[in-house]
This record gives C-alpha cells, sequence and structure tokens, in this order.
C-alpha cells in the first residue's frame, strides 16, 4: 500500500495521507473508518505530549511452544515497533488526567495472550494506586489461541482488576473499535463504566461465521453492529471518531467530581 | 503403568474420554454428594437455561450452593439442555445463585463441563460477553468459599463464567482450553479434521494445566474412566471438597478474596 495515497480497504478508494489524516482516517468516499495503529490513535485522543508509555520491555515468551508462534510474534514487533498488542501509559485528554490503554490492530489482531492481559492489569493497578480514571480503546480478536489456556486467564485477572477499580469508586471508560470480539468483549470491554464504540464497529462474543455454522442461517444485516448493540442495551453511545476525544474529556471533567463524596 | 506409557496418551484421547455421552453429568455428582438438593431455577430477568443447574442443599453437615453445566445424555436430553452449552441468562441465573450463597455464608462449588458458550442470534441480542464478563468481575470478590471442579470439557469463556474459584481441580480425563481442537484446527490450518495435532498443542490436559499452575489439583478418575464408574467418581470429588472446604472455611472473607485475587493475578507466562 503506497504511504502517500493509502488506499480505503472497504471500496479502494485512494486518499493523499494528509487529507485522510485530517479526516481522522474516516474515508470521505464510502465512510468506513480505517483501523488505526495505536500511536496514531494516541496522536489523536490525547493531549499533545502528555502519553508517558509504560511496560515497553515486558515481552511474550512461547509458553506453549505452539506451530509458529514466535515467527509471528518476531513479525509484529518488527512491524509496529511495538512489544505487544497494547500500548498503555497515562496521559490527558483535554487537560484531564487519565492512564490510557489502546490495543493495535497490526499485533495479531489485538489479541490477548498473557503480556496483554499483564498490561491491562498494570494500567488498571496504576490508576487505583494514583486515583486516576481509565480509559481503554480497544480493537481485539479476542482471546490469544497461541498461549492457549494462560490467554483464557487473562480475562479473569483483568476482570478481577476493574472490580478493584470500581470498589474504590473509580471508572473505566472503554471504546470498542472494529471488532471487538471474543474474550476481549467478555471481560474489560464490556466492563466499561462508560462504553462507547465507534460507528458499525464489530462487536460481539462469538464471531459471526461460527454464528452461522451453528445455526445454519443467514445472519440478519446489521447483526453484532456498534448500532444494533446499542438498540439492545449494550452500549451507551456510539461517537463519530472526530468526537471521540471531546467526548472522553466530557466525561473525565464530569467524573472528576464528586459532590456527594461520603465514601 | 510406567512414566513413559503415561506420555504416550494423546491429547485427543482425552479430549474424547472429557466427551464422552456416559460421563456423570452435574445432576448425577448432585445426586452422589448432595443430601437434601433443592434445585433452583431463572434468573429473574429473561428464563430458565437449561444448560445450567443449580440449587442448594447439603455437603455432608455443610450448606452448600451447587452449580454446574448440565450436558444430557441422548439426543433429546441434549437438545433440551443445549449440549450444555449456556445463553446469557445462564450465566445469570449461576451468578444470582451464588450472590445469595454471599448473602447466606454458604460455600459455593461449580462443576465444569461445557462445549462453551452458546453461539446464537438470541445469545449475542442478550448481552453474552457482557453476561461472562460481569461474572468474571463479580465472582472475583464474593465473600464466600468457591471451589470449581471441571468434570468434562472446560470450553472456553463459557467454563470461565462460573468457574473462578479459591480452588480448581480438574478431574484426570478433563480438558479445559481457550478454545475447541476443532475451532483451533479450522484457524491454523483451514482444517476442523486436524484437530488431533491442534489438540496436542494447545496444552489443555489437567496434567498440562497443573503444570502451567492454572489449578490447584488433578483427582484421578476410576479404571478407564469417570463413565465406568459414577460412583466411585463422586467419592473421590467428595473427599476433596470436604478437605478443601475445611480449609477454605477458616479463612476469614478480607484475605480470602484477596488470596483470590492474587492466584488470578498471578497467571500468565512473559519476559522482562
Amino acid at each position: 500500500m503506497s504511504k502517500l495515497f493509502p488506499k480505503c480497504p472497504k471500496c479502494n478508494t485512494s486518499h493523499f495521507i494528509s487529507f485522510l489524516k485530517h479526516a481522522h482516517y474516516v474515508c470521505s468516499k464510502c465512510g468506513y473508518l480505517l483501523r488505526l495503529d495505536a500511536a496514531i490513535r494516541v496522536k489523536m485522543i490525547c493531549d499533545k505530549r502528555s502519553f508517558t508509555q509504560f511496560d515497553e520491555n515486558i515481552r511474550s515468551l512461547d509458553p506453549l511452544e505452539f506451530p509458529k508462534y514466535r515467527d509471528k510474534l518476531d513479525k509484529s514487533i518488527k512491524e509496529t515497533k511495538l512489544n505487544e498488542a497494547v500500548l498503555t501509559g497515562t496521559c490527558r485528554i483535554k487537560g484531564f488526567p487519565s492512564t490510557i490503554g489502546v490495543m493495535d490492530p497490526r499485533f495479531i489482531m489485538g489479541s490477548m495472550g498473557s503480556v496483554v492481559g499483564e498490561k491491562i492489569t498494570r494500567l488498571l493497578e496504576y490508576s487505583l494506586g494514583n486515583f486516576l480514571p481509565s480509559v481503554i480503546i480497544i480493537l481485539s480478536g479476542g482471546a490469544r489461541m497461541q498461549e492457549g489456556i494462560l490467554s483464557l486467564m487473562q480475562m479473569a485477572k483483568t476482570s478481577a482488576a476493574v472490580k478493584r477499580l470500581n470498589d474504590n469508586h473509580l471508572p473505566l471508560f472503554t471504546v470498542l473499535t472494529d471488532p471487538t470480539t471474543g474474550g476481549v468483549t467478555a471481560s474489560y470491554a464490556m466492563l466499561g463504566n462508560v462504553i462507547i464504540a465507534e460507528p458499525n464497529a464489530l462487536i460481539g462474543f462469538a464471531g459471526p461465521r461460527v454464528i452461522e455454522q451453528t445455526i445454519g442461517q443467514k445472519l440478519p444485516q446489521g447483526f453484532q453492529r456498534a448500532e444494533f448493540l446499542l438498540e439492545h442495551g449494550m452500549l451507551d453511545m456510539v461517537v463519530q471518531r472526530k468526537q471521540l476525544r471531546s467526548v472522553l474529556g466530557t466525561l473525565l471533567k464530569i467524573h472528576s467530581q464528586r459532590p456527594y463524596s461520603y465514601h | 503403568m510406567s512414566h513413559t506409557e503415561i506420555k504416550k496418551i494423546k491429547a485427543i484421547d482425552i479430549v474424547k474420554l472429557a466427551r464422552h455421552t456416559k460421563r456423570p453429568t452435574t445432576l448425577d455428582y448432585i445426586g452422589f454428594i448432595i443430601k437434601d438438593f433443592i434445585e433452583l431455577h431463572g434468573d429473574r430477568r429473561f428464563s430458565d437455561d437449561k444448560a445450567i443447574v443449580g440449587g442448594i442443599g447439603f455437603l455432608e453437615n455443610i450448606a452448600v450452593t451447587v452449580i454446574g453445566h448440565q450436558k444430557g445424555r441422548n439426543v433429546k436430553e441434549n437438545i433440551r439442555r443445549n449440549f450444555g452449552m449456556a445463553n446469557p441468562e445462564g450465566y445469570r441465573k449461576a451468578l444470582r445463585l451464588m450472590e445469595e450463597a454471599e448473602r447466606f455464608g454458604r460455600p459455593i462449588i461449580n462443576f465444569i463441563d461445557t462445549p462453551g458458550a452458546y453461539p446464537g442470534i438470541g445469545a449475542e441480542e442478550r448481552g453474552q460477553a457482557e453476561a461472562i464478563a460481569y461474572n468474571l468481575y463479580k465472582m472475583s470478590t464474593l465473600r464466600t468459599p468457591i471451589i470449581s471442579i471441571v468434570t468434562g470439557e472446560g470450553g472456553s469463556g463459557g467454563a470461565l463464567a462460573i468457574s473462578i474459584a479459591d480452588r480448581i481441580y480438574m478431574l484426570s480425563n478433563t480438558i479445559y482450553s481457550v478454545i475447541s481442537p476443532e475451532g483451533c484446527a479450522s484457524i491454523l490450518w483451514k482444517d476442523a479434521g486436524k484437530a488431533d495435532a491442534a489438540a496436542e498443542s494447545l496444552k489443555l490436559t489437567a496434567k498440562d494445566l497443573f503444570y502451567f499452575k492454572i489449578i490447584d489439583g488433578i483427582i484421578e478418575e476410576p479404571g478407564n474412566g469417570a463413565h465406568e464408574d459414577h460412583e466411585s467418581t463422586a467419592k473421590q470429588i467428595k473427599s476433596t471438597l470436604i478437605s478443601t472446604l475445611n480449609e477454605l472455611l477458616l479463612i476469614e472473607p478480607s484475605t480470602l478474596i484477596d488470596q483470590r485475587y492474587q492466584k488470578y493475578r498471578k497467571m500468565g507466562v512473559f519476559s522482562e
């Protein structure tokens, strides 16, 4: 793909990169929201130069000696220049301090193995220790198959960390982007105190193909899309990408106040 | 059997044993282990999911809440039980019963045996992911002892959703995995038929999980497996439950939930 004229993966239209940037990486022709690298997302949401990264040196191992996993990891690290599928740290959004986690589509489709679970848990524990709200921008195919049961247990670990936050009256805001499926949806994604989704994002537990195979029929139009989840009461709002920073800023502002603070 | 012979047992053979249709189900175990059992029904929100059963009774002289996935033994029963694959209301029923257990100071015993959470339209509409996530969230701080036992298939999120515990055991011919061997094979090799290789790669047997420090112990099955002798399998489970409960009942609640947090906090393998 040309770096100067990237193509919309949906309608194939080429866009001049600076126009695309200006449009928050939304295709002006078909409205498709391009999947964003974690670093681009950080720039889009956080105040200038406010992001400080956590845990840059933690690395996945291959505890199961799973076929081709090492190669996949090496390739992802090289391509993304990230240590894993989530980038975490502290930042300010519209002046309000917060911790932030952003998942990256290029790193084994944002899947959660031991390191993603650990980085998310540390992020939440840092928020707890420093009385900060947490924001997580989610993009994930689910628990990472290549780390087997260890990946599954990250769902329990991260969910327990969210519980501790909430028990101490600290909020988590989750932003579900395309796609948010499997074990990540069924843990911290759906545990946001406010849950936001980007337009038309695929959000679900089971993948659409698995459901089709199981029930042996075609799925209805719009099934498992953000607007469908909003309609079924699973989300608080669907927010356009260009409004996201401002909505998060307002959420942080409201939650920074506690007029009735007896606990 | 010598050590090398044990090593030769293939993962796929254990998968087959774990799915054996003659294995005892949750209600079978309850029949052998729990006195004065009263089954309780419904999530008070939508319906009564028959893929998960739960109720109250006595383990020896200890009042307990027991919950488990329920498979059928034939096609008719399995259709009624949805093959042990729960919808959101199943997980919500389980949580309701667990919160009742906490309220009345009863320990919780969970039997895990499911191919996974049901992948269906209604399940997604009613928030399958939310139901599972919320159980993980709430169970992490329930102020009463929880023991979970994998008695067959520990199928991914659908198993995890009722298995958060202070102690986790697996019967010796059972599995617990992030994905089914068939699902894994179709992703990896575009061929669900290569399930035996996938089963090997996933490291999903009781021994594997003990090695990775995910479970606290393995309960040996009699003879060639639990399907051959329900009663003595149940006896083995009962004695494990009683000795574990006697230990857990002495721990005060804040320590108990702190230890539970640390138990899951430690799970994962990485370098830095």
